[in-house]
């Protein structure tokens, strides 16, 4: 009985930081956008600086119209949302947050989250090529050339992670964390951040979105609460990607003083700012900037962060 | 390897597996029978993820997402785009039958029956208790990772060899300015 309550309370709690982080994360960007480029953002919304911005769009979003176009595959239309979102609860049950803090300790959890966040990604080609609308198709193929170039250096950095952990358990790989890794791992953390962005399609990396030349692309069609699923998808995975990064290459829970969850919130969070404040800086690459980079730069980046990975490791042996 | 236990009282694990083998079977299916190309590549996600959880079943943990990771989320992603990228109407297309279906059926069916011959054959009294107390813990990416360096290198390497071969190919028949004589 106690173990069934302790995975109720797990999965209960998996879901509500799932519902919460990214919402924090949804708000935050208003305000920080909005700063940034001299504005103030949402201040109206539940008094205290628009706080519940959020919360009024999801519920504007739940009142609107449903609209399935004509000219869709209706069934897989309807699913793509879905597809794009369920994939990035499944990894957070995974992420560990504090000593012990995690959903399940999996032997082979880094291999688990890799894999399953590429299978978000194909919700987001269902939906361009289900919308039966030609900026979407054209944003849903190149979700795919993205998706394609990107996923090999990211995992080439990760597996840099584990080899120097000489685990894939993300808890184990937090707890063999040392503060030197990070000029260790310098690199391997800059691949990964770059190519996790590009993975989750955020800018500069949106050039399957791109609104203004493809209306944003896959979502072209989608109204109401499809849409917000799909926006909601764009913030879990920006939660997502900061955490693993965190849990990867920043020491997860480590650090002086604080207790170990608000270490790894701290740090999940700093690099959620990171996240938008690279939206508002930089323009969009264009699709031959977007595949120079991934195979000309950040590939063999990769593979030296491999090698210097395998030569400290040995030395040190 | 101990002794088989009736194959009339299943355990969980056992009818789990089956239920994954018949969604992997008919997703397979509906991949060479469905009307739409688009669709035919989705069914092969539902086929390749039911073979992933068939290998998570066998605790193969390492294999299973790597499967997810190579096919679902490469080979397939790979394919959806090379068929958006030529053609992919939605609804029914009328000329996606091939004329060599009879022949590609008799294949298939021939080398399902050698395979389940062989493997039927080969491994009839062969019993590997998968539970979490048993002894083997085989799925492992340690494990895994040294059978495939200690014991199968030999193989491991030839794979290579042919994967590099591959990708030259790829290389040479992609760049334009290199000629054939």
């Amino acid at each position: 009985m106690a173990e069934v309550l302790d995975l109720v309370l797990r999965l209960v709690l998996i879901l509500a930081v799932f519902l919460v982080l990214p919402l924090i994360v949804g708000q935050t960007e208003h305000k920080v956008m909005a700063h940034m480029q001299s504005r103030l953002g949402p201040m109206y919304a539940g008094g205290f600086h628009g706080w519940a911005q959020l919360i009024a769009d999801g519920v504007k979003f739940m009142q609107k119209e449903d609209v399935v176009p004509a000219a869709a595959d209706r069934r897989i239309f309807s699913i793509a949302p879905a597809v794009a979102l369920v994939p990035y609860l499944v990894v957070l049950a995974v992420i560990p947050i504090g000593p012990g803090l995690v959903g399940t300790d999996l032997n082979v959890g880094l291999f688990f989250v890799l894999a399953v966040m590429g299978v978000g990604v194909l919700g987001s080609i269902m939906a361009g090529w289900s919308s039966g609308n030609k900026f979407s198709v054209l944003g849903g193929m190149r979700s795919a050339a993205q998706l394609v170039s990107y996923e090999l250096p990211l995992v080439l950095a990760a597996s840099s992670v584990a080899m120097a952990a000489g685990t894939l358990s993300l808890p184990g790989i937090v707890e063999a964390w040392e503060w030197w890794w990070l000029p260790w791992q310098a690199i391997g953390l800059a691949v990964f951040f770059i190519a996790g962005l590009a993975e989750l399609r955020r800018p500069p990396f949106d050039m399957p979105i791109a609104e203004s030349e493809i209306i944003m692309g896959p979502m072209t069609e989608y109204t109401g609460i499809r849409f917000a699923l799909f926006l909601l998808a764009e913030y879990a995975g920006i939660v997502v990607l900061s955490a693993l990064t965190t849990v990867l290459f920043l020491g997860g829970w480590q650090g002086p003083l604080l207790p170990g969850p608000v270490w790894t919130l701290i740090k999940v969070f700093a690099l959620a700012f990171v996240v938008i404040w690279v939206r508002v800086s930089y323009p969009r690459l264009r699709e031959d900037q977007l595949q120079k980079l991934a195979w000309l730069g950040l590939v063999p980046l990769a593979l030296l962060q491999l090698a210097i990975t395998g030569v400290v490791k040995v030395a040190l042996a | 390897m101990n002794e088989a236990p009736s194959y009339l009282s299943p355990t969980g694990h056992e009818i789990v597996f089956l239920l994954l083998g018949v969604v992997a079977v008919g997703a397979a299916l509906l991949v060479v029978t469905t009307r739409q190309v688009v669709h035919a590549a989705l069914w092969l996600v539902v086929c390749l993820g039911a073979l992933a959880g068939c290998y998570l079943v066998l605790t193969a943990e390492f294999v299973a997402w790597v499967q997810v990771l190579i096919y679902v989320g490469a080979v397939v992603v790979l394919l959806l785009f090379g068929i958006m990228l030529t053609r992919a109407p939605i609804g029914r297309s009328a000329d996606l039958n091939s004329g060599n279906r009879v022949v590609a059926a008799v294949v298939a069916l021939a080398t399902a029956v050698v395979l389940v011959t062989v493997v039927a054959d080969g491994f009839r009294h062969a019993y590997v208790d998968l539970s979490p107390a048993g002894p083997v813990k085989q799925g492992t990416a340690e494990a895994v990772g040294a059978a495939v360096f200690r014991y199968w290198v030999l193989p491991f390497e030839a794979l290579s060899v042919l994967l590099l071969a591959a990708l030259i190919g790829a290389i040479v028949l992609s760049r334009t300015d290199i000629r054939g004589r």
